[in-house]
């Protein structure tokens, strides 16, 4: 596309004969990010982004909206959920005050207005954030939704007992109760990124306080609402089937006029992806399909299909390779990958170096994701203020056989490069998915090729991205050398994305695996980088912090980014959907209808 | 009942009214293995099947000398090539020789397959023989035994087993070992329960035959009885059912693979291929077909061969 025909479009969406979001989307195709696009469009001379365009003139009378998630929920507490899967599962029933739109801006759900410093709500040095809650809003058996409840879920999740996954976001903060209907958050710092704690799908959701209350702390896991969850969401709960099925119907005392369209939702999960595209774009038996990493040349056939297709939402989310910084062959205190531990050769930098040469991110962007992945050398791609320009990546196995031969790792009788006895053989894990096997089998030649032994070990999605505390093959557990799957930016800031290499955030057994460091990277001065950046208030100052951060876990290979992803979802024809890559695609659920 | 049972009319009389006529006609075929052999080579089928079944296995034992292409060299260039001279079986979408591949899988395919038969039919006999020897509480137990496998949930049980015993036998035996005797124990060891009922059901009605009880009164002690006079002639519904059983495994390693609980994602079995190659079935079918095809022809091919080895081996039956 030149600029004359980009001309042209903008002059469409000037003359609205061509949707804004219609006109990101399309952009988005590109490789251009939101911010990008809204910058374009701003010099074009126009105002902040329209709404989403909402036509029904009354709730209920759509009938069933059926959706399929491929990696079903396994449970309906937010403050418990792994992974989008549950998030999303939960939003149907459970609200945050605010959430993300498309472009990054808040937009209240069950808060009055956004907080914001010209209204006095923030306060100018940055401790203080005071949320206005929207009156009359009921829970789904009656009672009112009050400040109460938002100083409950602060308490709740911030107990260590409860063993929240949402901890991070609570621990730290104080919540009090202006009267019933204003709450007032407090950080102990200046906190420039305060819309954390309430706001977005993935910490923010708020449960009824007079279901909880008797839950708090150790006996938190036994709570039957737990698995039948009462909120104030656009839909009630009908059933649940961990991991199979979640139903729920029309609220119909919600808070928003006129919504929600359809009478009934159904969350389908299992199957995998290409099926569920199938389920939506060919065969049109579901209306909308989440999270579709499917090869874009069989969506590309499925599309021809007719009864839907993708639509693609730029987001911050990353498919790296995590590597694994203890050794998760050896068992201490009755955990493997203990940080008692530090892993025999993945702490060496030749190795490390070499692996980074060894993954081919141009071919897996070119030959399995298409238009559904970007390849990257960066962590943090989006928005586009954070990302870094000081890094690159390169594929190159000569170079990387010179490094390890440099770094004293000969070629035993085998092939395989060994160094004081120890054996460069490493175990490479991921989830059951067509693109990320064949994204193994591409990083295990190269490896192959430079002396290196791979074992490839694909786990069934439900069970890898479990939260089950008993099973072995979980991503957090990470039993294994090399993983890889996608990691969400749930905001759009760095900030909650980057905790997941926080030295008190480690996964091992005395958080019930429940830390977000996974590859047990630990670095002080990585933790002082964060800390500072956690209160800097100064935007341009606070996105140096981040970038920094990127390059450090970037240059010292403690991850190899390989795609940035935007998000892909299968919509059939005649829905209208309003999906954010900052937030759950349930997100703006109570807006979603089929055309008459 | 059984021992009021004449003995068979189509066996016994003619055959040894006849005898005498094939020993005249036919001098030098008398041994049983020849005997054997002429009655397997009038079944056309079996004989093309034997044949088919050997150039696979030595195809797939060889072909990788002959065809010395790396299975998992990629090359994008060459994704999802039909047949061609570079590739004869075609390119999957990575640009891998699909050739090598199938030469490499079916190592793996028929190897678990026939392992596993062989332990079914070995611990199928075993217990059926057993049983049905017996005529104390010892036939009843296992009975029960028999019934309790049969009843046990068999996808969730295999889950488990892998969970439990995947790590511990890789250390022991390595990883491609280690997998392959686990899932041959795993799906040989569920498998084994027709087989024991068959052989049980034969038993009970051959050991009350006159030739037995003839033997019996010769003085034949019972593992003789057993081992020469009943097992021999118990084989033929063994066999076939061991036919099938390989065609079973060859299935449930698939099955496996799928939920990668088998070997790992890049070891081509045909199942995996099969697996990999089901997304683009209509703009590569080559792909598929020819790893459906194997399969399909192999296990025909069994079956075919059991067929023939039945007919040849019972002893009752005329040809």
């Amino acid at each position: 596309m030149d600029a004359t025909q980009l001309r042209a479009m903008i002059g469409k969406v000037k003359a609205g004969r061509l949707s804004r979001r219609a006109f990101v989307q399309r952009m988005a195709g590109l490789g251009l990010t939101a911010p990008f696009v809204n910058l374009m469009l701003a010099q074009e001379g126009f105002a902040a982004p329209a709404s989403f365009d909402y036509k029904p003139t009354k709730a209920g009378g759509g009938g069933t909206l059926r959706t399929l998630w491929w990696e079903g929920p396994t449970l309906l507490n937010p403050h418990f959920a792994v992974g989008t899967k549950d998030q999303d599962g939960s939003r149907i029933f459970y609200e945050p005050l605010a959430g993300w739109d498309p472009d990054g801006n808040l937009v209240p759900v069950l808060a009055a207005e956004v907080p914001d410093a010209k209204k006095g709500t923030v306060s100018a040095d940055g401790k203080a954030v005071t949320w206005k809650l929207k009156r009359g809003v009921k829970w789904h058996d009656g009672q009112p939704f009050t400040a109460d409840d938002c100083v409950f879920n602060w308490q709740y999740a911030s107990d260590p007992a409860t063993a929240a996954t949402s901890i991070g976001t609570y621990k730290d903060i104080k919540v009090e109760k202006v009267d019933d209907y204003t709450i007032k958050v407090e950080f102990p710092k200046p906190t420039p990124f305060w819309a954390t704690a309430f706001v977005g799908a993935q910490f923010g959701q708020i449960i009824p306080k007079h279901l909880f209350e008797k839950y708090k702390g150790g006996n938190s896991r036994e709570a039957p609402a737990n698995l039948a969850p009462v909120g104030t969401g656009p839909y009630m709960f009908v059933d649940f089937k961990p991991g199979d099925l979640v139903r729920g119907k029309r609220n119909p005392n919600y808070h928003m006029p006129n919504r929600p369209y359809f009478d009934l939702i159904e969350m389908k999960g299992g199957g995998e992806a290409v099926s569920a595209a199938r389920a939506v774009l060919q065969t049109g038996e579901y209306d909308f399909a989440w999270n579709l990493q499917v090869e874009d040349e069989i969506l590309k056939r499925l599309e021809q299909g007719g009864h839907g297709q993708i639509l693609i939402t730029p987001t911050g989310n990353i498919e790296h390779i995590e590597i694994n910084q203890t050794d998760p062959w050896q068992t201490v205190d009755g955990q493997r990958s203990s940080i008692k531990t530090t892993h025999p050769f993945l702490t060496d930098p030749a190795v490390k170096e070499a692996l980074n040469l060894l993954v081919d991110r141009a071919s897996v962007q070119q030959f399995i994701y298409g238009r559904t992945g970007v390849a990257t050398a960066n962590f943090v791609n989006n928005p586009e203020r954070f990302r870094s320009r000081d890094t690159h990546y390169e594929f190159n196995i000569q170079k990387a056989i010179a490094i390890l031969d440099r770094g004293g790792w000969k070629p035993g009788s085998d092939g395989i490069r060994e160094k004081n006895g120890v054996k460069l053989k490493l175990v490479f894990q991921t989830s059951v998915n067509g693109p990320r096997q064949k994204n193994q089998e591409i990083v295990k030649e190269a490896c192959q090729k430079a002396g290196i032994a791979m074992e490839l070990k694909a786990i069934l999605a439900s069970v890898f991205f479990s939260s089950d505390v008993g099973n072995p093959d979980t991503y957090r557990k990470f039993y294994s050398d090399l993983q890889m799957f996608t990691t969400v930016m749930g905001q759009p800031d760095p900030q909650e994305f980057m905790r997941q290499f926080l030295s008190n955030e480690v996964a091992q057994k005395e958080n019930k695996w429940q830390g977000r460091n996974v590859t047990r990277w630990r670095n002080p001065e990585y933790d002082a980088l964060f800390a500072a950046a956690e209160n800097e208030l100064d935007a341009v100052k606070r996105a140096t912090l981040f970038i920094k951060m990127n390059d450090m876990v970037v240059n010292d290979v403690v991850v190899i980014p390989e795609i940035y992803r935007p998000g892909v979802s299968g919509v059939a024809n005649g829905l209208n959907v309003w999906i954010s890559g900052w937030d759950s695609n349930f997100w703006a659920l109570q807006d979603w209808y089929r055309n008459a | 009942m059984a021992g009021s049972t004449p003995a068979s009319p189509t066996a016994e009389v003619p055959l040894a009214a006849a005898a005498p006529l094939i020993a005249a006609a036919a001098a030098p075929r008398k041994t049983l293995g020849g005997e054997a052999w002429r009655r397997f080579r009038r079944h056309r089928l079996a004989v093309a099947s034997a044949l088919v079944l050997a150039l696979m296995t030595f195809a797939v034992l060889f072909g990788s000398l002959i065809w010395p292409v790396p299975i998992n060299a990629i090359d994008f260039a060459a994704h999802l090539q039909g047949p061609s001279l570079a590739h004869p079986l075609g390119t999957d979408d990575l640009g891998q020789d699909l050739l090598a591949r199938m030469l490499y899988g079916g190592r793996i395919s028929l190897a678990v397959g026939f392992a596993s038969m062989v332990i079914a039919v070995l611990v199928g006999t075993l217990v059926g023989a057993v049983a049905g020897s017996s005529r104390s509480a010892t036939d009843t137990g296992l009975v029960w035994l028999i019934d309790l496998f049969l009843s046990l949930p068999q996808l969730p049980l295999l889950l488990l087993l892998i969970y439990l015993f995947r790590a511990s036998l890789r250390k022991l035996a390595g990883l491609e070992i280690g997998t392959f005797i686990l899932i041959v124990v795993v799906i040989g060891g569920f498998r084994w329960m027709s087989v024991a009922r068959l052989v049980r059901a034969e038993f009970l009605s051959l050991r009350e035959k006159e030739f037995v009880e003839a033997a019996r009164a010769l003085g034949a002690p019972q593992w003789r009885l057993v081992m020469h006079h009943i097992l021999p002639n118990a084989f033929g519904p063994v066999i076939v059912a061991a036919t099938i059983e390989v065609a079973n495994a060859i299935i449930a390693e698939s099955t496996l693979s799928f939920l990668g609980l088998g070997f790992p994602p890049d070891v081509p079995s045909w199942g995996r291929i099969l697996y990999d190659a089901q997304d683009y079935l209509d703009i590569a079918p080559h792909w598929a077909l020819f790893a459906g095809g194997a399969i399909f022809l192999t296990v025909m091919a069994i079956n075919y061969v059991g067929d023939g080895l039945r007919d040849a081996l019972d002893p009752r039956r005329v040809l």
